[in-house]
């Protein structure tokens, strides 16, 4: 077997609020192979978001140890960390996050600038390439102001992959979306793991997202309560078919 | 990053903000501006007063009468009778360099004319006099070397004299007054000159032969002081010293004797006068770099906003990468830029008021090159000083909880 990209051991987190000292990890132990993609649900305040950050090397564990793609990030210092969120990771959030009055193309150039000397021409077409694979190709000039949600959720997706990361990190990334544009969303990361093979955790509390997984991990106070393969996996591309039908069958009875 | 990369997202950052920008860099703006006005004026008077210094005669040199070696008892300065008007004449003779000379003895009396009476100075000179102060005539002549010779009773009246003996504006050539009940004709009035470089009103004066006030006013023979103007390039030094070297002779003064006389040169007070304004642009630049503090405070403040502001995107380019170090530099440079921005349009605005100063106000201002570094170097110091706390606050954020920032 290869690789795991992530395995973590007996991971924990405490934070100190005041004196209290507040658990939100007991000890997570879990290994993400290559080319999966995992789902992570639970309530809020079960430790999802925690274990997420500590997964982005946002945040450093108390205890137990997270090797990613075989390197002990655990130990790394901040400045590693950094190399390791510019290189290996890419993030979208629930809020996109993209640079307000930037266009498109320089929010996606952005990692690239904290990625050492690349020159300008090649910080453009890769930018370029990632916009047009997440299918905003006629969109580049455009700043955030002047595009939907879902088009600028799709410009986040295409600045997470731009530096070619081993794992996509997703926080609730259909949160501020529609259901249409959600499902919109999954379809491209479901394309982008199942035509890349990129490894793809993503956190949500909505189950019927969660679906669009291979795999979902399902947390509670601080541990790991289900961890079970998607059965009855949901294909972003038929709901998104099912969805025009509905549309055109509306637009016929309102004609 | 690298530091070009840097700068041009420093730039944007700054563009994006337009109108803040601008009136953060108003602050420093003004201040600059301020720093190099006050100063170019400050250097206008100095220079302005200099000049009005070498118009009454910088190459003026003045012997006066010393304290003499009396014993224990040391007198004032004036009080020896050593400097006569044969040590005048030698003077002329012999010190090289030497253009006009004029022995002065000085003496205060009452002015007794027809129309009034007037106290006021009794000034005895040479008929060089008038020549060696660059003073002419509004009325009449100067008095001759014959007047000197014959010790003619003959005077000379300053503007204000003759204004309070006879009328604002007359003409009292041929008129007698009487000085110590002794009839003196009056041969002309001198044209104003106003006040003097100590303060005293130089036209509040007579002008009679230096001989005729010893013999008829004071009945002494030695003189006060010795007024001598060096001709033109010849430095100040030698004819001092050559002067001090004639005199020590002719007063026969041992080597670690204290001279009887004194010998100075209007440039000795024109240092004087030249430090004061030196201190009072001193004090203007200082006042002005008050004001170039105040925009720095002005820029950490909106610094500050920004970064709290900016906060999810610090959060985010964190998360995409950037070292704690990328953010420091990223709001280092935006205040540096912000504060350089601002001292460069700051200079441009301060050559432009200085030259609207002297042009409307008459008085000149010159802007020194000293002026435009110094500010320009303390804009740059003041943006990274100012800058670093905001900067190195938002280095410092924490990337998870910049992110979730509202």
């Amino acid at each position: 077997m290869s690789t795991p990209v992530i395995s973590v051991a007996d991971l924990t987190k405490t934070y100190a609020v005041g004196e209290v000292e507040v658990p939100a990890l007991r000890g997570v132990t879990l290994e993400v192979r290559a080319g999966e993609f995992l789902a992570l649900t639970g309530p809020s305040g079960s430790g999802k978001s925690t274990f997420m950050h500590l997964l982005g090397c946002l945040d450093t564990p108390t205890g137990g140890g997270y090797l990613l793609n075989g390197d002990d990030v655990s130990t790394f210092s901040k400045r590693d960390l950094a190399r390791v969120r510019n290189r290996d990771i890419g993030f979208v959030f629930q809020g996109f996050n993209l640079l307000s009055r930037t266009s498109a193309m320089e929010n996606v150039e952005l990692p690239m600038l904290y990625a050492g000397r690349i020159p300008a021409a090649e910080r453009r077409a890769r930018a370029k390439a990632a916009l047009e694979s997440v299918g905003l190709g006629a969109r580049l000039d455009h700043h955030p102001n002047q595009m939907s949600g879902g088009q600028q959720q799709r410009v986040a997706i295409a600045r997470a992959l731009v530096n070619n990361p081993v794992l996509l990190l997703a926080d609730e990334p259909t949160g501020n979306l529609d259901s249409r544009t959600s499902v919109e969303v999954m379809d491209i990361f479901q394309r982008l793991n199942r035509e890349r093979g990129l490894t793809i955790v993503l956190v949500t509390h909505e189950q019927e997202i969660a679906e669009h997984a291979t795999r979902i991990v399902a947390f509670r106070d601080g541990r790991v309560r289900a961890d079970q393969q998607v059965a009855y996996r949901r294909d972003a591309v038929v709901e998104l078919e099912h969805v025009n039908a509905q549309a055109d069958a509306d637009a016929l009875m309102t004609a | 990053m690298s530091i070009a990369m840097t700068f041009i997202v420093a730039l944007k950052a700054l563009r994006r903000n337009a109108m803040r920008t601008a009136l953060t860099a108003l602050g420093m703006i003004i201040g600059v501006a301020a720093v190099i006005v006050m100063v170019a004026i400050g250097n206008g008077a100095r220079i302005s007063i200099e000049t009005q210094i070498k118009s009454a005669g910088s190459n003026i040199v003045m012997v006066n009468a010393g304290s003499g070696p009396f014993g224990p008892v040391r007198q004032g300065q004036g009080n020896t009778t050593t400097l006569t008007p044969e040590d005048a004449e030698a003077i002329r003779r012999e010190v090289p360099g030497i253009r006009y000379m004029s022995p002065g003895v000085n003496t205060r009396a009452q002015l007794v004319a027809e129309s009034g009476n007037w106290g006021t100075q009794i000034q005895g000179a040479g008929q060089a006099l008038a020549e060696l102060r660059a003073w002419p005539m509004q009325f009449g002549a100067f008095f001759t070397e014959q007047d000197v010779t014959r010790a003619s009773k003959v005077v000379v009246l300053g503007s204000v004299v003759r204004d309070q003996l006879f009328g604002a504006g007359a003409d009292p050539t041929g008129a007698v007054v009487r000085i110590k009940n002794q009839p003196f004709k009056v041969l002309g009035v001198l044209t104003t000159k106003g006040q003097g470089a100590n303060g005293q009103d130089q036209d509040d004066t007579v002008i009679a032969p230096y001989t005729t006030v010893q013999k008829k006013l004071l009945g002494q023979t030695h003189l006060q002081n010795i007024t001598i103007s060096a001709a033109d390039g010849v430095p100040l030094d030698t004819v001092t010293q050559g002067i001090t070297d004639l005199l020590t002779v002719r007063h026969k003064i041992a080597p670690g004797e204290d001279n009887d006389f004194l010998v100075r040169t209007l440039e000795e007070i024109a240092t004087v006068l030249t430090s004061t304004t030196t201190t009072m642009t001193y004090l203007l630049a200082g006042i002005a770099a008050v004001s170039l503090l105040v925009g720095g405070i002005g820029i950490m403040n909106i610094m500050l906003v920004s970064v709290t502001e900016r906060t999810r995107e610090i959060g985010l380019r964190l998360s995409v990468g950037a070292r704690d170090l990328d953010v420091l530099r990223q709001f280092l440079v935006e205040a540096i830029v912000l504060s350089l921005a601002g001292g460069a349009v700051g200079i441009g605005l301060g050559f432009g008021a200085a030259s609207a100063v002297s042009r409307f106000a008459g008085w000149p201002a010159v802007v020194s090159p000293d002026a435009v570094a110094m500010s320009f170097a303390f804009a740059a110091a003041i943006g990274i000083f100012f800058g670093f706390y905001p900067a190195r606050k938002a280095a410092a954020l924490d990337p998870i909880e910049a992110l979730r920032f509202e």
